[in-house]
């Protein structure tokens, strides 16, 4: 009985034991509580990113400068609120909340494969994010969240503000490296007999590519973001010309994570859209596997693409036709996963809970921000629109819209079953739609303006584009408030206390999560189940 | 329970293969580093013009134009131009211009240039004989210089479909202050000798 000292705290009525609240909270080793401390941390985070971006629409708002004292401490406000959005808003609400509470118990796993490793994971990121707001008072960093040499040299941005910030981006991309290994190692390797990879819910094959993705492209940022903190402080000189470095390479390093990080923050957010159009349709996911290896196809197209965000730096006209077209390619796949929603719905029996709605709207919005994707892959055109706010409304409406859209929709179809209560219906649908016109009066005229040739990270712009500004900051006005009203809902959640039943939905809801009890046991699937 | 232990086992082992594979991506991104070098240098690529290619091998009879322009980085407190805008020059026949440059600060510098040509799909055609951007250069306070670069365009430029059309080749070069000497001028927060090729020299290109 080699095993006793480890079996014994695993007896047999230990299911209502839960720790103490340092224990629970802090030392926290269970998937379904490190994913929610992932949850609150989004949240928390969100409220700067989202602060910040307010600010910025206030100084667009009218030309000239009103609020802010310069383009630097613009610039230092565009970057923090790029870094805060991808690295401590999406990515820990998708992967490390969603991913960390569903991923186990949909392939029917009693937790992750390192439970400790997990809790790692969660507090490398609050130093991380400690550091990135922290960065704020010291000076900043305004290069945007792409930190492109020269002006990321020391000598543009002096100062230990980029420093720390480039120190927040090793820790998150430690964490998140961690986390990646933490879900392919689970997925791989900890399935209830019976769940084979080909039956896997498309959540957990939106995570194990997206874990694949990051494993393979977070090292290279932090590679890239090394050398630039050694060219900073320690005289090296990878990217200054002056002693034999390139400048450019530094773009590619970086766009060879930063493209494949864009799908890392959409792909779990397809997984979560499959599941919701599925249940409330009241059918299976049309094209199941078809789904799951565009999925695949995106991830490995996705690291081949990264020099289409390079077509002005000086590439040749063979690598830029090359990017072009790999780029236009991935619009195949996901061509694929649009269509298989569409067909997913169609002739099914919708209800229209807050869920689908939000699910609904995500089809939508991805589609139109897919589009604009395809039309700014053409090295040609993409020479005009490069920097401008086409770009901006471009991956707002991937990110901003899609990638939040799935956050929001997966919120309001898992919260009954990680909390217990279920959320009022009215005021989520009302969530929906002030969020819906918000976001759509805020990022669709910059279509317009950047059409009209109006250049990202500018505090100040002419006259001429005085009218859409005007439109864009009142919808981003009506998105704070809609944010709000989000934050309203989830304490009115709370407080109105309704149970949720084990499977809310209905026979729509098929996967396992809806199979336990709302909220579920500390402990679940100690004895595995067996998948048909 | 060895049903445990064997799953403690499987899952060690993908965890160990997921941060080798880690490791070996954070390798190659500083492999990146001389591998992108050696990639330029070797297909001409961004315009690397080619070195160690021998004397010209021969006039024939196409002319091209080859233009001449200078920049300065504003570290470097020099004035530095172009003795000649442009010179018409046959394809495998030498060619010699002559860059001005002039130190206006009071105390000596030191600089180093970095160059290539446009179109940058003629960098592979374009050889340097000699060249004052080889080496980093040294001007006393007030002292004046005119710097050679010999040079001759490969008659196989001709036969390229990509460059058979190209009539005019521009020869760029941007002074930089080398790292070296800015750290002597305390310009630099720095620690220790700097790395990359000695005496902070450029590599060709971009």
């Amino acid at each position: 009985m080699a095993h006793a000292a480890h079996d014994t705290p695993h007896g047999h009525d230990h299911h209502d034991h839960t720790p103490g609240f340092l224990a629970r909270w802090f030392f926290s080793t269970n998937h379904k509580d490190i994913g929610t401390l992932y949850i609150i941390f989004a949240v928390v985070a969100s409220f700067v990113g989202i602060g910040l971006s307010m600010l910025m629409r206030l100084e667009l708002q009218n030309p000239g400068m009103q609020f802010f004292a310069d383009g630097q401490m613009w610039n230092v406000a565009v970057t923090a609120h790029g870094i805060l959005m991808v690295f401590y808003v999406v990515m820990p609400a998708l992967i490390g909340g969603f991913g960390n509470w569903f991923v186990p118990i949909m392939i029917g796993a009693p937790d992750m494969a390192f439970p400790r490793l997990n809790n790692i994971s969660f507090w490398l990121l609050v130093p991380a994010l400690l550091l990135t707001i922290g960065s704020l008072f010291v000076g900043g960093t305004g290069t945007g969240w792409t930190l492109y040499p020269p002006l990321s040299d020391s000598q543009y941005q002096g100062g230990p503000g980029l420093d720390m910030a480039l120190f927040g981006l090793h820790l998150a991309g430690a964490s998140s490296i961690l986390g990646a290994a933490n879900f392919i190692t689970t997925i791989f390797n900890m399935r209830a007999p019976g769940m084979t990879l080909h039956k896997m819910p498309l959540f957990v094959w939106g995570m194990l590519v997206t874990a694949f993705l990051l494993l393979l492209s977070v090292p290279v940022l932090g590679g890239a973001i090394t050398m630039l903190i050694t060219d900073r402080n320690f005289g090296t000189a990878f990217f200054k010309p002056e002693g034999g470095g390139d400048p450019v390479l530094f773009q590619h390093l970086f766009w060879f994570f930063g493209h494949p990080e864009v799908y890392i923050m959409i792909l779990p957010a397809f997984g979560i859209i499959s599941h919701i159009l599925s249940t409330f349709s009241r059918k299976p996911i049309f094209g199941y596997l078809g789904m799951a290896y565009a999925m695949v196809a995106i991830g490995v197209v996705g690291f081949v693409v990264w020099a289409h965000h390079m077509f002005t730096s000086g590439i040749s006209v063979d690598t830029r036709a090359y990017f072009m077209a790999a780029t236009m390619i991935i619009a195949v796949p996901t061509g694929i996963k649009i269509f298989s929603w569409i067909a997913t719905m169609w002739g099914g029996s919708l209800t229209f809970k807050t869920p689908m709605l939000f699910a609904i709207g995500f089809v939508f919005l991805f589609t139109v921000g897919g589009v604009t994707g395809v039309k700014l892959a053409n090295a040609g055109v993409d020479q005009i629109l490069h920097n401008t706010y086409y770009v901006i409304a471009h991956f707002h409406y991937v990110l901003s819209l899609g990638a939040v859209f799935g956050i929001y929709a997966g919120f309001y179809y898992w919260i009954g079953k990680m909390s217990g209560y279920q959320y009022p219906e009215f005021w989520g649908k009302v969530h929906f739609w002030l969020t819906f016109v918000g976001v759509n009066l805020t990022f669709f005229p910059m279509h317009f303006l950047g059409a009209q040739g109006m250049p990202r990270r500018y505090p100040d712009y002419p006259d001429a584009f005085t009218g859409w500004n005007v439109v864009a900051s009142i919808g981003s006005y009506i998105s704070g408030v809609s944010f709000l009203l989000f934050i309203f809902v989830v304490v009115l959640t709370f407080l109105r206390k309704e149970k949720a039943a084990a499977n809310p939905w209905g026979e729509g809801a098929t996967t396992l999560e809806w199979q336990v009890s709302s909220p579920p046991p500390f402990h679940t699937f100690d004895e595995l189940p067996r998948i048909r | 329970m060895d049903r445990r232990d064997e799953l403690a086992r499987r899952n060690r082992r993908v965890g160990f293969a997921a941060l080798g594979t880690v490791v070996g991506m954070v390798g190659l991104s500083f492999a990146a580093v001389p591998l992108y070098d050696a990639f330029c240098r070797l297909t001409g690529y961004n315009g690397t013009v080619q070195t160690g290619g021998g004397s010209a091998p021969g006039a024939v009879e196409r002319q091209v134009t080859v233009r001449f322009a200078a920049n300065t980085h504003p570290s470097l407190p020099w004035r530095f131009e172009a003795a000649q805008n442009a010179i018409p020059i046959h394809l495998g026949e030498e060619g010699l211009a002559f860059y001005r440059a002039a130190n206006n600060a009071d105390r000596p510098v030191e600089g180093v240039a970095t160059y290539n040509v446009t179109p940058e799909i003629v960098g592979k055609y374009f050889q340097k004989v000699a060249c004052f951007c080889f080496d980093a250069q040294t001007l006393q306070p007030g002292q004046s210089v005119e710097m050679p670069v010999s040079f001759w365009v490969d008659p196989a430029m001709a036969q390229d479909p990509a460059t058979r059309d190209i009539r005019t080749i521009t020869l760029n070069y941007t002074f930089f202050r080398t790292l070296a000497d800015a750290e002597r001028a305390g310009v630099l927060a720095s620690a220790g000798p700097h790395v990359g090729r000695a005496g902070g020299q450029p590599t060709a290109t971009r």
